[in-house]
């Protein structure tokens, strides 16, 4: 009975989700560029991910296509490995010098 | 209208705790909020019928990656306040809002005046049935060799970060460091 209630109504369409994807991957953007603390950078490149995801999967439901959502699985795959070599990365900095930030780590400058 | 609810309940946890990821001072609490944000995409993830997605959201990025997170704030003592207001680069900030700005303007406008040209099939009925089973058949038939070469990218990641944070011999590691006391005394 309530499955055809919710049939009934309608729900919010792709348009919505892709709004809150655009705001949540530019979001993550502004973090990105304004955040010098390299953890915080990566949770803010975390989030531009998962607005992507979003929009894969709202892509997949409108499109009835299967082939977003497995995108989206091998995405969440390969973020997970990039975060564990990512994380390596920033423990090796903070362990060369602690307290770093991201403009500290310089030595590539001209 | 049960789904406008779920939907606005999870576009606000997720966007109020991005916002709270790239405004709070602790490094902590942004870790915190990203386990909130996580949770509201898996909330927009099951409104949207994509079950096992939603599951493996919670399990991989909130129950690993934000504890992965967790582990190196703590480990190595970085969860010191940031100020946020200091701004080393003069002009940073405002360009940085007037990228973001832009790209909301721009991925909208294309969103909502382009929908036309999203090739509409029948959209599937979301949030009422599940399709874990199509998406398990289409992992295992069509992607099964991408499928393989994901695991094999995951043991090289977990080799390389083995290697990276292995500690260099001679090397104390930053928590036996007398100057990482002084700088936390310093703050």
């Amino acid at each position: 009975m309530t499955g055809f209630v919710l049939a009934a109504a309608p729900g919010p369409g792709v348009k919505a989700y892709l709004v809150v994807g655009a705001l949540m991957f530019s979001i993550g953007a502004v973090g990105l560029l304004t955040r010098r603390n390299p953890i915080i950078m990566f949770m803010c490149v975390e989030l531009m991910l998962n607005s992507v995801n979003l929009t894969f999967v709202s892509f997949a439901r409108e499109l009835n296509d299967i082939n977003g959502q497995a995108i989206v699985f091998f995405t969440l795959v390969v973020a997970a490995a990039e975060v564990v070599v990512g994380l390596g990365i920033i423990v090796s900095i903070f362990r060369r010098r602690p307290g770093a930030t991201a403009d500290s780590a310089s030595l590539l400058k001209g | 209208m049960a789904q406008w609810i779920v939907f606005g309940v999870g576009t606000a946890l997720a966007l109020i705790g991005a916002l709270g990821v790239v405004l709070v001072r602790n490094p902590v609490h942004a870790a915190l909020l990203l386990v909130q944000t996580l949770f509201g995409v898996a909330i927009l993830f099951v409104n949207q019928g994509a079950h096992f997605l939603a599951v493996v959201q919670v399990i991989v990025y909130a129950g690993a990656v934000v504890v992965l997170f967790l582990f190196v704030i703590m480990l190595l003592g970085v969860d010191r306040n940031e100020d946020v207001m200091d701004e080393p680069l003069r002009g940073q900030r405002p360009l940085a809002l007037l990228v973001g700005g832009l790209g909301i303007v721009e991925l909208v406008a294309l969103f909502v005046l382009r929908s036309d040209s999203f090739q509409t099939g029948q959209p599937g009925t979301p949030g009422t049935d599940s399709n874990v089973k199509e998406l398990s058949k289409a992992v295992f038939t069509r992607y099964l060799y991408p499928f393989e070469i994901t695991s094999v990218l995951l043991v090289i990641a977990v080799v390389g970060a083995v290697l990276l944070a292995r500690r260099p011999k001679g090397l104390l590691t930053t928590g036996e460091r007398p100057e990482v006391g002084a700088v936390d005394g310093g703050q």
